[in-house]
């Protein structure tokens, strides 16, 4: 029976996903072992019944993301965190080093949208539109928030990276990649 | 002090030492105390005149724990806040000096007369807490005993006047005078016997040659009392061997492993055996120059010592022609430590006897062909210079036949916590540990600590094992902890200890004990789960195989050692995650200062009002 896969990206910038299509036309012979469910893929929304895998891309910098990653762990019987940004945070982690301010938030807002050089903001305002989900104090990597099972990593990790794990993930083989795809140094 | 005024004491400072560079922890400890800061004008000062980069004596002002860069107070309080004071009431009486002085720990009043500092093991681990307040030791502080010596500091009365009670033993002479106890509990055959006939093995020495008294050495089976146990024949004759122009003989007295005192009660009570032992071992490798390298902690026993030392000089048992063996020249010098807990190793220990930072170095060289001064030299424990001056004097084979097969001689075990006889216990190697809580009146021990920080954290069911280097090796610190005590909180009070002391060096230990301690600190909130035993696992291995010196090596110990010692405690503290949820993670938190900035409740996570009502 085919495996059925989610997708999703949460505070990452889609770069795992494009990476993914780089498995190019290996995609055809994905589709013959795997079901997608919701993925940005298909764009279906919400999740149609419980899956096998979800590859997460992205760590967790408001509420929203958090919801969606808990909502992944309560429909998925394994997560995998693809990429630096789930693993570790990523970029968006870099905010977490204005800590030793006393409103280390409102800082990091403020250096956004007002204070930086590069900025053009004529009315000084900081967006807060109640369909924003709100921010949470600090980024969260996906191992903070639920239990993850394993980690691909790369910034992106290359197509073959993702194409070689998820197959033998799927195929319930040993998981050995070749150094020259997890090095990066 | 004016500008003028400053710059000439600083000029003096160095020319007392002769503008050396390699004497350049000296001239900070004379600037510190006179001055009671090094502040940046001043260290530019002292690098023209030594000789050195500006950095390069800010490098030494910061990396010492009793140098500061800023002005201290007049009055420098500095209280030990290891495990055992903890476990003895600390808190309370960091909260009476803060509500007397008015100042938190780590500051200076406004006036500049107190400075409240909190600090490692000051060596009073059997008569906890304790206080040094400039160079004078407080022991056995009570709520009621800090106020009324705040009190009399705050009349004016001097800091050395404050206690007019004496200890026993010399600590009453008049160069000592400290109400510090020697608490010796258990005198052995070596050391602490009052059988010891002063200059006696000295004095057969001289009639041998230098081999025959490293062959005897060697045939005694003495290891070194620091804790390493490195076989102390073997290193003189390392030592000799190496072929150089001058060789030196440095002893060991910084002890800084976190509940021991031993070497306290050593110099107080048996000094000139201690310089006995030197000049032995001067004798034996072919030296003339000899240090002292003193911590800063004891600093109270200096002009005991000093004058020991000038004692002998005039009975002509130091300086030239030692005893009328023609050719046979040694002294000694006091080379006073500045708090650094790394400086106990001996490579390091070498560097700040030459001015340096107290860095480990590579090794090899080893210390006994390129030490201080780049010449051959040997680094040995107190206790280790005290057991040859009575080898030499009783007999290599009376000194082997006491103790186990590898392990010759005694142990001094300087034993601190919940017993009620808490002090210096001088056995024979092999004595298993329920015998010594025996003796000291321990009742419901569940912990003890074999070996300081770094050492082995044993339960009931290891009681049964024996000290010694076969078994469990040690520098002689035993801690002792009954029931009531939590494993983990002793686990994090010394990797604190550990993440204090490193010198920032290396990454793995400057990046990773701080990784270990908040893994620590999550078990003992109840937040972790099996995967982060792993995680401590991993991380310890780690450290100890990447680390620089031996710091490192040892830091992860405590993690490791509690790990396979206590596991029914870790399991007891473990949540495995309900639904794939981290226990730690809380969302509420999380987003409390975003609402509080958006002025807006969460559309998510907070429940809709007409929902609640």
């Amino acid at each position: 029976m085919k495996k059925r896969l989610a997708t999703v990206s949460l505070a990452g910038c889609f770069g795992c996903h494009m990476s993914f299509l780089d498995i190019d036309e290996r995609i055809l012979d994905l589709v013959q072992l795997v079901e997608f469910d919701k993925s940005p893929f298909n764009d279906f929304k919400k999740f149609t019944q419980h899956c096998d895998i979800a590859l997460i891309e992205g760590g967790c910098c408001n509420e929203e993301n958090v919801r969606t990653l808990q909502e992944f762990r309560a429909n998925c019987d394994i997560l995998v965190a693809v990429g630096q940004c789930a693993i570790m945070g990523g970029l968006p982690v870099m905010r977490n080093a204005i800590m030793h301010s006393n409103d280390p938030l409102r800082e990091c807002l403020e250096e956004a949208y007002n204070d930086s050089d590069y900025v053009y903001n004529p009315t000084n305002e900081i967006p807060n539109d109640p369909a924003l989900p709100l921010l949470l104090d600090k980024v969260y990597n996906c191992t903070e928030v639920v239990k993850i099972d394993y980690q691909i990593p790369g910034c992106p990790p290359s197509g073959d990276t993702l194409w070689y794990a998820l197959v033998a993930l799927l195929k319930g083989n040993p998981y050995e990649l070749p150094s020259e795809l997890i090095k990066y140094d | 002090m004016e500008e003028k005024k400053r710059r000439l004491f600083v000029k003096q400072s160095c020319e007392k030492f002769k503008n050396s560079r390699f004497r350049l922890l000296d001239i900070l400890w004379e600037i510190q105390n006179g001055l009671g800061g090094i502040e940046g004008p001043v260290m530019e000062q002292v690098g023209k005149l030594i000789g050195v980069s500006r950095v390069h004596v800010e490098g030494l002002v910061t990396f010492y724990a009793f140098f500061s860069d800023r002005i201290l107070g007049k009055i420098i309080i500095r209280l030990c806040d290891d495990i055992v004071d903890q476990f003895f009431g600390l808190d309370k009486i960091i909260e009476v000096f803060s509500e007397e002085l008015g100042i938190k720990p780590g500051q200076t009043s406004l006036d500049g007369r107190f400075s409240f500092e909190l600090t490692p093991s000051i060596g009073m681990s059997d008569q906890a807490p304790a206080a040094l307040i400039n160079d004078v030791v407080f022991p056995k502080l009570t709520p009621g005993s800090v106020k009324k010596i705040i009190r009399q500091l705050k009349e004016g009365v001097p800091v050395f006047k404050v206690d007019d009670t004496c200890g026993d033993g010399n600590n009453a002479s008049a160069l000592i005078h400290s109400s510090v106890m020697n608490n010796i509990r258990h005198t052995g055959k070596v050391i602490l016997s009052d059988s010891f006939l002063p200059e006696k093995g000295l004095e057969r020495c001289l009639n041998l040659n230098p081999a025959e008294v490293i062959k005897e050495m060697k045939d005694s089976g003495l290891r070194g009392g620091g804790g390493a146990g490195f076989p102390s024949g073997l290193k003189w004759e390392l030592a000799r061997k190496a072929e150089a122009e001058k060789r030196h003989v440095i002893c060991n007295a910084d002890e800084g492993e976190l509940g021991t005192f031993k070497d306290r009660v050593l110099l107080t009570e048996r000094a000139p055996m201690m310089v006995e032992g030197m000049t032995i071992a001067a004798y034996a490798i072919g030296s003339s120059e000899g240090i002292i390298y003193l911590r800063a902690e004891y600093a109270y026993l200096r002009p005991w010592l000093e004058n020991i030392l000038e004692k002998r000089r005039d009975t002509n048992l130091l300086g030239k022609d030692i005893l009328g063996k023609t050719g046979f020249h040694f002294d000694i010098r006091i080379q006073l430590g500045a708090g650094a807990y790394i400086c106990g190793e001996e490579s390091a220990l070498i560097c700040s006897c030459e001015g340096l930072r107290g860095e480990p170095r590579i090794r090899p060289p080893f210390p006994v062909e390129k030490g201080y001064m780049g010449q051959p030299t040997i680094v040995n424990n107190v206790e280790t210079f005290c057991c040859a001056a009575r080898i030499f004097e009783k007999g290599f084979d009376w000194f082997s036949n006491i103790g186990t097969d590898k392990s010759a001689g005694t142990k001094l075990l300087s034993v601190s916590g919940d017993c009620k006889k808490t002090g210096i216990y001088e056995l024979a190697y092999g004595t298993a540990v329920a015998d010594l809580l025996e003796m000291a009146e321990a009742h419901d021990t569940a912990i003890v600590q074999i070996g300081g920080a770094s050492g082995e954290m044993i339960g009931r069911i290891d009681f049964n094992r024996k000290i010694c280097f076969e078994d469990l090796a040690t520098s002689g610190s035993v801690m002792v902890f009954n029931s009531q005590r939590n494993v983990l909180k002793i686990v994090d009070s010394f990797l604190k200890f550990f993440i204090d002391e490193s010198c920032g060096y290396c990454t793995p230990c400057r990046v990773g004990n701080v990784f270990l301690r908040e893994r620590i600190q999550k078990v003992m909130h109840g937040d972790a789960n099996h995967s982060d035993l792993d995680y401590l696992r991993q991380l310890s291995n780690l450290i100890i195989k990447t680390s620089r010196c031996g710091l490192g090596n040892a830091s992860p110990k405590p993690v490791l050692s509690s790990l396979e010692h206590f596991p029914i405690v870790y399991a007891s503290h473990l949540h495995e995650p309900r639904e794939g949820l981290q226990r730690q993670f809380n969302i509420q938190k999380a987003l409390e200062e975003s609402r509080r900035i958006a002025k807006r409740r969460s559309m998510i996570y907070d429940p809709v009002y007409y929902d609640t009502n």
